[in-house]
């Protein structure tokens, strides 16, 4: 079914290697209007893919295509149509949300008219209401990450790089920051996304892909994930670490 | 080892943390830079003494019964010398204050909060002792050399001298506390803490200016005016000048009451440290609402915006202009010379340019960190659809926007007195600060605008480069206001450094 939906993402034999091989070879391909999980064991290159995607690292090989643009040979046009957000919100104390969205419309030359209205849109759907015009140093890591959520999508992005958007969200401010990401997914956007806490990806990812030690080890559907490990009815914790430890004893035999 | 929870093991640890921080200074935190380290230690060590040298070898036969000029000099120049130290504790007591670091930690164990804080000030003031003895060596050494054991003497003097400087650090941190809220205290102490640093050397500047229409501070201390003024030798007031030529019962004396001045204010303040830095951490979560005089977006380049925000940035952070603007607070004597000379007719403005080039340097350093590598939304910026060089663009033309608007006035002033002196002055700022920027276009990391104050130690070669760069462009532009071709050579010396700084720097991903 979603192999006739325009492809998103695509990475082709995608490498980065640090001390050790950190991304080895990645093959990715998301399609448009899904919602893609990346799962991982901590140090299996999940962050250092999204940053490559993201135009934050330059990687050692392979390509890496958005939404039909080569994002290596034209960065810039592959970043207008993308947006990053980590789990660390990365935003001006000194700035009020309202003056943070105006400055991201400005870097991504959005008509002022348009991206004032977005921008209220934004505030609204996140309830930054209140904190509109207070300057950013005294929020808490909830609000501010909402801050950078709706700088992140105030250009209405097509593609969505989020590295851990829940960590330290308490559950109110998580559940606005799903119901947002869901929304945009909704009207064809697309959400790649790595995390740690495994009920999300069930809940929201269309496929998860699962990698380890910078190799995709399994990707699919939750019940394909579920047929790889050969116990259907178990949860994805179960599956994650199922499909981890086959991975790891596969290389301890193949070393 | 002694007994956890008691004032030893607290010294202990705290002494382990303040070596740690000492050595991964020294070392920026790599084990193979060490031994670069120590070698750089001994060559300073040696270019210090070679300086102390120059500057003390002819002082060395002064004794207890020279005339008030010797007794003038020495005490001058304790007195500079505690000024700047008082000026450094400050800085230090604010900073324990501020700084989370282990904070929630100490204040949830059972341990005696007060019995943690005494040590930390004890830390604080044995650190202020070390900088002042490490950087008074040199002077004292030579003075030993030449002079005799007497002056060994100085090295009590100096010690008693950090003591004080910490004890007045610390009331006087505590006061501003009590008058002014944690809010505010941060910002004002820096500001007390930069301007008593400043205040004696400007002070003396102002009177040698009025005086003699020059910036020695020798003539000032040597008027006639200064030494009719001056106490008689028998009084208290020049004891610690007394005891640094060998007076040993005026050495005792000082010692004393140093260590029982610090001994009072760490048991007198210690129990309320806890209160403070709990307030000060409080600081934090206040909520400033910004006005605007219209909500809706403006339409404007990625350029303009990122110029507005580097600028809007700034000045909404009144520490951080403080921070940067004290760097121009030695501008002020000049400024004075350069009012007194326009009024005078006179041409001493080739006095005054390389100092208004130098300080054009080491803002645009500044400001070039904060603006290039104090980059909190690095990854925003990073992966907006802009050019990564429009990007440095903008943010260069931030900083020499800023440099601009300080000394177009100086310059503006300059040019009523001689328009050549005002173009020599333009270039030399141009030239000082576009410098700057590229040393820190070379040496840029990733970090917080908080961690301002410490990037001089991110990147020594930097700070050095910066200041040598500064140094050749204020001597060129004075050699070139003099009206002489060897104004080339500094530029040469200038331009090396730039190319050297271009090949040492690391490689950006």
């Amino acid at each position: 079914m979603s192999v006739s939906r325009p492809i998103s993402l695509a990475t082709r034999a995608l490498s980065k290697r640090f001390d050790r091989p950190a991304v080895d070879n990645l093959d990715l391909t998301i399609y448009g209007g899904e919602f893609y999980c990346l799962l991982g064991p901590n140090g299996a290159g999940k962050t250092t893919t999204l940053r490559m995607v993201a135009g934050l690292l330059r990687p050692d090989a392979g390509s890496i295509s958005i939404g039909g643009i080569d994002a290596l040979a034209r960065p810039e046009d592959a970043k207008q149509i993308t947006a990053w957000l980590s789990d660390e919100p990365m935003i001006y104390d000194k700035l009020t949300p309202y003056e943070y969205l105006e400055f991201v419309a400005g870097l991504w030359r959005i008509d002022a008219e348009a991206a004032e209205l977005r921008a209220r849109e934004l505030i609204g759907w996140l309830g930054l209401e209140a904190q509109a015009h207070e300057r950013c140093e005294g929020f808490s890591k909830g609000t501010r990450q909402k801050v950078a959520l709706a700088g992140a999508l105030v250009h209405d992005p097509k593609l969505i790089i989020l590295d851990e958007p829940l960590t330290g969200l308490d559950a109110g401010s998580a559940r606005q920051v799903k119901n947002v990401l869901r929304e945009r997914v909704a009207a064809g956007g697309t959400v790649i996304m790595t995390t740690h806490i495994l009920e999300v990806a069930e809940r929201m990812a269309d496929r998860i892909g699962v990698i380890a030690n910078g190799r995709l080890i399994a990707e699919g559907t939750l019940d394909e994930l579920r047929v790889k490990t050969g116990a259907a009815g178990t949860s994805l914790e179960d599956t994650f670490l199922a499909l981890v430890a086959n991975d790891t004893a596969e290389m301890a035999a193949a070393e | 080892m002694s007994r956890p929870d008691t004032l030893t093991w607290l010294a202990g640890h705290e002494m382990r943390l303040g070596w740690r921080d000492w050595t991964s200074l020294m070392t920026a935190g790599g084990r193979t830079r060490t031994r670069n380290a120590v070698i750089a230690l001994i060559v300073f060590a040696a270019a210090m003494h070679c300086f102390a040298y120059w500057i003390v070898a002819g002082y060395a036969d002064a004794s207890l019964a020279s005339d008030p000029t010797t007794l003038v000099a020495i005490s001058a120049t304790l007195l500079l010398a505690w000024s700047l130290l008082l000026s450094q504790a400050m800085e230090s007591v604010t900073r324990a204050f501020y700084a989370r670091a282990d904070l929630d930690l100490i204040l949830t164990s059972p341990i005696s909060a007060r019995k943690v804080f005494a040590v930390r000030m004890g830390r604080i003031a044995v650190a202020a002792i070390a900088v002042a003895v490490l950087l008074a060596a040199p002077f004292i050494d030579v003075l030993v050399l030449r002079g005799g054991a007497r002056w060994l003497a100085a090295y009590g003097v100096v010690a008693a001298m950090g003591a004080v400087a910490t004890a007045a650090a610390l009331a006087l941190t505590i006061a501003l506390f009590r008058l002014v809220g944690p809010k505010r205290t941060r910002l004002i102490a820096q500001i007390v803490a930069a301007v008593i640093g400043a205040a004696f050397v400007i002070g003396l500047q102002v009177m040698a200016i009025f005086s003699g229409g020059t910036l020695s501070r020798a003539a000032a201390l040597q008027s006639e005016w200064m030494l009719a003024h001056a106490p008689d030798a028998g009084s208290l007031m020049w004891w610690p000048a007394r005891a640094a030529l060998g007076d040993f019962t005026a050495l005792a004396a000082i010692v004393l009451f140093s260590l029982a001045l610090l001994g009072g204010a760490i048991a007198l303040f210690s129990a309320r440290f806890g209160d403070h830095a709990m307030a000060a951490a409080g600081v934090g979560s206040a909520t400033v609402r910004q006005r605007r005089g219209s909500l809706a977006f403006r339409s404007r380049s990625p350029q303009r915006v990122l110029r507005q925000k580097e600028w809007t940035l700034l000045l909404r952070d009144p520490w951080l202009i403080s921070q940067t603007l004290m760097q121009i607070l030695y501008l002020l004597p000049p400024a004075i010379l350069l009012w007194v000379t326009f009024r005078k007719g006179g041409d001493d403005y080739v006095v005054l340019i390389p100092v208004i080039v130098m300080a054009a340097g080491q803002l645009a350093g500044g400001l070039a960190w904060l603006s290039i590598s104090g980059e909190d939304a690095h990854d925003l910026v990073a992966t907006a659809p802009v050019k990564a060089s429009r990007i440095m663009a903008a943010k260069i033309e931030a900083v020499i926007g800023m440099i601009a608007l300080v000394f177009a006035p100086v310059v503006a002033v300059l040019a009523f007195d001689s328009l050549y002196a005002a173009v020599v002055a333009s270039l030399g700022i141009l030239a000082s600060a576009g410098a700057a920027t590229v040393i820190q276009i070379c040496f840029r990391v990733q970090a917080r605008r908080s961690q301002f104050r410490r990037r001089q130690t991110s990147s020594r070669v930097a700070t050095f480069a910066e200041a040598f760069s500064s140094i050749a462009w204020a001597a060129t532009a004075a050699m070139a206001a003099a009206l002489t071709w060897f104004a080339l050579l500094p530029a040469l010396i200038a331009i090396l450094i730039l190319v050297g700084v271009r090949l040492i720097s690391p490689r950006q991903a």
